[in-house]
């Protein structure tokens, strides 16, 4: 009914009003003191009693509790995860990348008795300031070397530091997100847990045995 | 000297103590000012120099709690947190924006009319600071008691506009001055229908004076002129160009309207300017409908006008969440059609009232009030009629049946002209010839 | 004594708040009525056609997430149905089921945003446009957690989707629509009653159903004039055919049409993807390398291959030489080509309504210039 139409728009936005923010405060979120004693495992008066200090400023609007990011574990991150032992080397990566922001050099490697003939990587540079996670060199690498990471918070204000070099890439902390990567998701794991994932256990196929190496690379041989 | 202002407790406070018992003050409060005797002269000056510092710096503390409350609100209103970041509850955002104001670099465009591009941002906050010198904040607590104060208010508050024409036409942009035209429309439409629907307050009180008006609300004259209220709150807000009736700025269409080509602490004027007119605004209503500073016993009578203030400006910032802008002929349709129509009503109807209650005490006040509230309503609603909303009664049409007239059937599906070639001898001339 | 007048030549854009975009237009004022209006575009003119020349198959599925980049999905499905086309590849069901779910979803955000953005053009203050915003961004945590990106999903590849739908998606997904019809109840409430949104809305910017056919215009913007044409019924691409839907249509073709048709889409296409959730089978969501691999080589030949977009109609056509990247692509946008009868809908009407007319027609400037 004509006329009535305005009036139930306040009343919207006075629902809205009374209900909670949406609002993902990152990196910190401020909280009142029942949000604080909560962050501390107490009831308000036990925090009330303890943390005089800590109280006060909770009540002042100060006190802050970081916050865990709600991400999904497929989430293509700009830290990429790359095992070396798992890597040969076939630059697919290099070559499915839309942008050609991978570069690759290698140089023939020594031969391991546990895991096999290799190449050694020589450079390995991801210009992530030109990359847009598009994940196709992550779906193009066969051997599940590299992984879209899960952390997003390598921001710069010098372009260069934008490049993952080697050593970079070879010494960041391995939590693969599960983006193309299916045994992850069967396996359960969860890339923003404590543990950190080795390299036997980021492959979609089965560990060979110990037996299976050796039958293949020294008694063949 | 005319004695009178000494009934004032904010003059009577500090001018008696500088003067003393001497100057007419009670000698058992102050038996000795801290001026010699003869400086009655002095002690007046200082008094006033003091009271209007007082005022407009706490004005002007209230603008910059206005601004964090107001984007609070809006966070909660769109269902955000707001500002939370900058001092406890994000209070020292806006304080954090002042100084950035502050430090900004002032441009002035090269067309601009020097003087009068400077000039502008002054005139434009004169006049809302103007409006708080006749607002009596509590009990015996005001600048002036005008017993013009509501004409003054009037006057005082269409010089806003004066301003915006100035920083329109000194900037030498085009949009600015679409901006001031609207603004000017504005105020001619908006001025009449808000002082028509004071007269209805000003027969029931009697008085021109805001002191007199707060005094003679029994019971607060929004009950007793619901149409009043109606009409000048919406011209209020016409007023200040908040919206629904954002146009002179409007965000959307005019980017920042006559705003566009200051900077710096230019802009920061202009923008407290705003700010002030809306509690200015606000605190007028409170002193007209809502019965100003009067309130229950214990509690002090500058609470209660705090208290009522905060109310109006929660209720001006909540419009303004939610109402979408009109457009300018609507708005001033809206003003000449149908605001002015209904004060007039009110007019005849409250002075029939007058006639029958030459002096209305409290029970005569709610008689009053219940003959009012149904006039009110059938008012509104005749007027809302005949403006021709009727039209848009029918919101939405039966999904199913309209369908346009030309029968759809002979449009011929798209895969019948769409046709997936696969003569590739065609295209292998086309690649031979393009990728030589 | 008659004052004599002149009309004023204003620029809006590339940079104001409500050209949603870098677009810029040339309006002629007399007084608050617009006498004459030039559009301007190109500001964000990329060359993806272009780019897509050197790119193979696959990739160019990255290109087409940054054209109309409010409705990355949409594109996807547009560009892949074009390679299935050229390339003559056999989808697998689950693939095309998970892509027409991720669409649908798409659909609902891009409607939001373009009702949202409608609402913030009439002046709402970012009320509605924020109420909006708030349910777009539980579709964008849906296909975070289906494909890893919230806006350039590159979600699609040929035969289907990279990746199965994870175990967590299908509650979330099941609380996400009931959410967005509470929020679309909401600004229905909220808005569709409005008298001001009325009288702002209705009877401004009327266009005939026969100028907007004439002028090839399509999508929300023809069925808001009571045109109905939809291509998901019209010509059924995917599995459409296998879904019951109704087609929206409204008559008054103004611009309050073009909203509410909007809204009712958004509603459509949550039955949609619920009849998807039913119909959906177990299987792989691509075929297997073998079938398709990933470097395409496609036939000589030529492919056209047109989705309903959340704008009109998408159309992709490509052109194979035999090689691993397309030698031609061309982009059948419809924010382009709705954006031909701006003159038509503008000059004659009212400054205020400008913008308003002018977010009716949703257009994405990474659309109109690719």
């Amino acid at each position: 009914m004509i006329g009535l139409g305005l009036p139930r728009g306040f009343l919207v936005t006075l629902k809205n009003f009374v209900r909670p923010a949406v609002t993902e405060q990152y990196p910190d979120r401020h909280v009142g003191l029942l949000g604080a004693a909560k962050e501390a495992g107490m009831n308000p008066f036990q925090f009330l009693i303890k943390n005089p200090g800590n109280s006060l400023k909770a009540i002042a609007g100060l006190a802050t509790v970081p916050v865990a990011v709600k991400q999904s574990p497929r989430f293509r991150g700009n830290e990429f995860t790359f095992y070396e032992d798992r890597c040969t080397v076939c630059a697919s990566c290099a070559k499915y990348c839309p942008l050609g922001i991978i570069e690759i050099v290698s140089v023939p490697g020594k031969i391991d008795a546990q895991e096999g003939e290799s190449y050694k990587i020589e450079v390995f540079d991801i210009d992530i300031g030109r990359c847009m996670f598009c994940g196709l060199c992550v779906e193009a690498c066969p051997y599940d070397a590299l992984h879209m990471g899960t952390k997003f918070e390598r921001s710069s204000y010098i372009r260069n530091d934008l490049v993952i070099s080697k050593d970079e890439l070879f010494a960041a902390e391995k939590r693969p997100s599960s983006f193309y990567r299916p045994q992850f998701e069967e396996t359960g794991f969860d890339p923003f847990s404590e543990e950190v994932t080795d390299y036997h256990d980021a492959g979609r196929h089965e560990r060979p045995t110990d037996e299976d190496l050796k039958r293949k690379w020294v008694d063949e041989r | 000297m005319d004695q009178s202002f000494l009934d004032n407790s904010l003059w009577r406070n500090i001018y008696c103590l500088l003067a003393g018992d001497s100057a007419g003050c009670s000698a058992r409060d102050y038996a000795s000012g801290l001026l010699p005797g003869g400086m009655e002269w002095l002690a007046f000056a200082i008094t006033a120099l003091a009271i209007i510092g007082l005022v407009i710096n706490g004005v002007l503390g209230g603008v910059i709690v206005l601004i964090w409350g107001e984007r609070r609100l809006f966070g909660r209103f769109q269902s955000r947190t707001g500002p939370n970041r900058w001092g406890p509850f994000g209070m020292l955002t806006s304080v954090a924006d002042a100084i950035k104001t502050m430090f900004k670099e002032d441009v002035v465009p090269v067309d601009a009319d020097r003087i009068l591009f400077n000039l502008a941002p002054i005139l434009i906050a004169t006049p809302a600071l103007l409006v708080f010198a006749v607002i009596p904040f509590g009990i015996g607590t005001y600048v002036a008691d005008l017993n013009v104060g509501v004409l003054f208010i009037m006057a005082v508050t269409s010089l806003t506009t004066l301003s915006v024409l100035t920083a329109a036409w000194s900037s030498a942009n085009r949009i600015a001055i679409l901006s001031a035209l609207r603004s000017v429309a504005l105020l001619i439409s908006y001025e009449i229908p808000m002082a028509l629907a004071l007269v209805g307050v000003i027969m029931l009180a009697g008085s021109l004076s805001l002191g007199q008006i707060v005094q003679a609300q029994g019971i607060p004259f929004i009950l007793v002129q619901p149409l009043a209220f109606f009409v000048f709150f919406i011209a209020a807000m016409a007023e200040m160009a908040r919206a629904p009736f954002d146009l002179t700025e409007a965000e959307s269409e005019l980017a920042a309207g006559y705003l566009n080509d200051y900077a710096s602490m230019k802009f920061g004027l202009f923008f407290l300017a705003e700010f002030m007119a809306e509690i200015s605004t606000a605190a007028i209503v409170t002193t007209l409908f809502l019965s100003g500073w009067k309130g229950w016993e214990p509690i002090p009578s500058h609470f209660w006008f705090m208290a009522k203030l905060i109310l109006v400006l929660f209720v001006i910032i909540w419009f303004r969440m939610t109402l979408p802008r009109l457009r300018i002929d609507q708005v001033l349709k809206f003003a000449w059609k149908g605001l002015f129509e209904l004060t007039l009503i009110n007019i005849v109807v409250t002075a029939i009232l007058i006639g029958i209650w030459p002096q209305p005490t409290t029970a005569q006040l709610w008689m009053m009030a219940a003959v009012n509230w149904p006039v009110a309503i059938i008012s509104i609603w005749l007027v809302s009629r005949l403006l021709g909303t009727a039209k848009y009664e029918k919101a939405s049409p039966d999904s199913d049946s309209p369908v346009y007239s030309v029968a759809t059937e002979s449009i011929p599906k798209t895969s019948e002209y769409i046709t997936n070639s696969t003569d590739v001898s065609s295209v292998e001339a086309v690649s031979k010839e393009g990728g030589a | 004594m008659a004052i004599k007048t002149q009309p004023v030549t204003v620029n809006l854009g590339p940079q104001h708040p409500s050209t949603h975009g870098v677009f810029r237009m040339r309006v002629m004022f007399d007084g608050e009525e617009i006498v004459d209006v030039e559009p301007i575009f190109g500001y964000l003119h990329r060359g993806s056609e272009k780019l897509a020349e050197e790119r193979t198959y696959t990739q160019i599925v990255t290109l087409t997430d940054r054209m109309d980049y409010v409705s990355s999905m949409l594109n996807n499905q547009a560009y892949i149905l074009a390679v299935e086309k050229l390339a003559g590849i056999e989808p697998s069901p689950r693939g095309v089921w998970l892509r027409m779910i991720a669409s649908e979803l798409q659909r609902i955000a891009s409607h939001l945003v373009a009702t949202g953005f409608l609402l913030q053009d009439l002046g709402a203050l970012g009320t509605p446009l924020i109420y909006a915003m708030r349910e777009r961004e539980n579709i964008l945590d849906l296909f975070e957690i289906i494909c890893g990106a919230r806006i350039t999903n590159s979600y699609l590849r040929p035969g289907g989707v990279f990746m199965d739908a994870p175990q967590e998606f299908w509650p979330a997904l099941d609380r996400g629509l009931s959410d967005i019809v509470n929020t679309l109840d909401e600004l229905e409430e909220y808005l569709s009653g409005n008298e001001i949104v009325f009288s702002r809305t209705k009877g401004t910017a009327v266009l005939s159903p026969e100028l907007l056919i004439n002028a090839s215009i399509t999508g929300p913007m023809l069925r808001a004039s009571g045109v109905d044409w939809d291509l998901r019924h019209r010509n059924p691409y995917d599995y459409y055919e296998k879904i019951k839907f109704e087609r929206k249509l409204h008559t008054a073709s103004d611009n309050y049409a073009r909203y509410w048709v909007r809204v009712q889409e958004a509603r459509e296409s949550v039955k949609i993807i619920r009849q998807c959730i039913d119909q959906i089978e177990p299987g792989p969501v691509r075929p297997s390398f073998d079938d398709v691999p990933r470097l395409l080589r496609p036939p000589a030949g030529d492919a056209y291959a047109a989705i309903e977009g959340s704008k009109g109609e998408l159309g992709f056509y490509l052109v194979s030489d035999g090689g691993i990247a397309p030698y031609r692509m061309h982009v059948r946008s419809s924010s382009l080509i709705n954006l031909t009868l701006l003159r038509d809908m503008l000059i004659g009407g009212q400054f205020g309504d400008l913008f308003v007319t002018f977010g009716s027609v949703d257009l994405n400037m990474g659309e109109v210039d690719r």
